[in-house]
């Protein structure tokens, strides 16, 4: 068994775990941090598809921003410890559905091979028909290995083929943030509010005058 | 394979241990130039000058009882200080030192380390909650908001830096800096970064998870002993880990300053660690010089003044790139 393989066995076996905790554990408290392990579990994940990038960005979006506002937010409620008083079998047939159509798609889309990687089999040369009827020891492999790296593929392809797609997406973003400003804003009457603008832009005759 | 697991660990301890050393003499350094700052002498009893005096520190921190709160959550109690220290020391691992002289020259090298630098958030809002206190609990959410806030700035600040440099790996940032240095280019954006950093490691004027006047010592006035002098090493290695960034992203990292003779003698690490040290007498000098921040008044200036204006700092530096066919080809 090669490092790779046992590295994705550890991280999805204990991404499986965090995430039975997560639901199973009494604090809320601990429900986020199970949460938070399970995200860094998945980034490790996406680590060893070679998707560096990806990886990155599920640690800073996921684990540095929501998960930080989710435990904030866990903390500041002040939840009681609840205790599991509802039967477990209630939900378990629609669950239950669900899991089996989850099953059922993850099953269809392995075949067999569990980590794709070209470092222990040279999976990345099978279809180069080109190397392949080639003499192996005359050709120069430094030119064979593509240089691109993640964030320059990604944005290839993110700017041109699929810039409507992003677009929308992010319009979609923009729309749930102002939708959210509009819920929380409202206009308070007697507050007293520091203006930094005029305190800044006074002079010492707009701000001093004399007091007969 | 047994080779390459000890040669991996010699590498790491290279790194890790002088990052301590450095560690225990900012600390002295900070104590000895805020003392001459108010014309005092400051410690100067251990060692000469004082020089023994983080290992002193250390010690006593060492041999202390460590006190468990008894209604705290202790599992989480212990982990916050650890996790803390982690995270700070992992970010090293993509600093590059000189020319080769690398660790792991990571391709998304900067975006790791951003990542590492908001993971950092759990250890204090860990402690804070676990400690079961008050004065702890406000700290700790005091502390993460700040340091959420202060990342999306940084986090574009540093998008306008990559624009220029068109690479996240570190290396390559500061090589495209051999002509000139991003500070020169940038200097406004090197502010707002400067002062984004001073917010994001919790360093005066933006201390307030520590604000003595109101909370006691922010979120670890429970911890003692190990536990504490852990939050103080993660603490001020974040701050040389900071400076660093600032050094590769604006101060050309390795380079001297003009590619001549007397400048090139002096190899690119020593360049690298000067650069930082300066960085860090800032640090020390914001410290002694400013005073302490409104709370409502750092979240004005976070949101309401450096979100935008990073912003509009990027769509600039975009523009002109692009308007002067200027950007980096790779």
């Amino acid at each position: 068994m090669n490092i790779e393989v046992f590295l994705f066995y550890i991280f999805s076996s204990l991404a499986i775990i965090c995430g039975i905790m997560v639901i199973s554990s009494r604090n809320p408290v601990f429900s986020v941090l199970f949460l938070v392990l399970v995200f860094c579990n998945a980034a490790g994940l996406l680590l060893l598809l070679e998707t560096d990038f990806l990886a990155m960005l599920f640690l800073i979006v996921y684990v540095g921003a929501i998960a930080v506002l989710f435990l904030f937010v866990v903390m500041m409620l002040n939840v009681r410890i609840t205790t599991l008083k509802e039967s477990v079998l209630r939900y378990l047939p629609i669950g239950g559905l669900i899991l089996f159509i989850f099953f059922f798609e993850v099953g269809s889309v392995i075949n067999g091979d569990l980590v794709p990687f070209f470092s222990s089999k040279l999976a990345c040369f099978e279809n180069d028909f080109l190397i392949l009827n080639q003499d192996l020891k005359t050709t120069l492999w430094t030119n064979q290995i593509d240089p691109t790296t993640n964030v320059a593929a990604l944005g290839e392809v993110l700017y041109t083929y699929y810039v409507y797609c992003f677009i929308i997406a992010s319009l979609i973003l923009l729309v749930a943030m102002i939708g959210a400003i509009l819920l929380t804003m409202r206009k308070r009457t007697n507050v007293k509010k520091q203006e930094i603008f005029d305190q800044v832009y006074g002079n010492i005759n707009t701000n001093v005058r004399y007091v007969n | 394979m047994t080779y390459y697991i000890i040669s991996w660990i010699i590498e790491i301890l290279i790194i890790v241990v002088p990052l301590l050393i450095a560690v225990a003499y900012f600390t002295l350094a900070e104590r000895k130039i805020i003392a001459s700052m108010q014309r005092r002498r400051g410690p100067d009893k251990v060692g000469i000058w004082g020089l023994l005096q983080p290992l002193a520190d250390g010690l006593k921190l060492l041999v202390k009882e460590t006190i468990l709160p008894s209604n705290s959550n202790v599992a989480i109690f212990v982990a916050a200080p650890i996790m803390t220290f982690l995270l700070s020391v992992l970010g090293w691992a993509v600093i590059p030192y000189g020319e080769t002289v690398v660790l792991s020259d990571l391709n998304v090298g900067i975006l790791y380390v951003f990542a590492v630098s908001s993971l950092g958030v759990y250890g204090i809002l860990m402690s804070g909650w676990s400690s079961n206190s008050k004065y702890a609990f406000l700290g700790a959410l005091r502390s993460a908001a700040q340091m959420v806030s202060y990342e999306v700035s940084l986090g574009l600040i540093i998008i306008s830096v990559l624009l220029c440099a068109g690479s996240l790996n570190l290396s390559k940032i500061v090589l495209a800096q051999e002509s000139i240095w991003y500070i020169i280019p940038l200097f406004p954006v090197f502010l707002m970064f400067f002062i984004s950093a001073l917010a994001e490691t919790n360093r005066a004027p933006f201390d307030l998870p520590e604000a003595e006047a109101e909370l006691v010592a922010g979120y670890n006035v429970e911890y003692s002993a190990m536990g504490f002098a852990l939050f103080f090493l993660g603490e001020y290695a974040n701050i040389l880990m900071m400076c660093a960034l600032t050094t590769i992203l604006f101060l050309g990292g390795w380079l001297p300053p003009i590619a001549i003779l007397p400048f090139t003698l002096i190899p690119g690490p020593l360049w690298f660690g000067i650069k930082i040290a300066f960085i860090g007498f800032v640090f020390i000098w914001v410290r002694a010089s400013y005073p302490r921040y409104r709370y409502d008044q750092l979240m004005r200036l976070g949101w309401k003044v450096f979100l935008p204006l990073s912003l509009a700092w990027v769509l600039l530096v975009s523009g002109v790139l692009v308007g002067f066919d200027w950007y980096p080809v790779f």
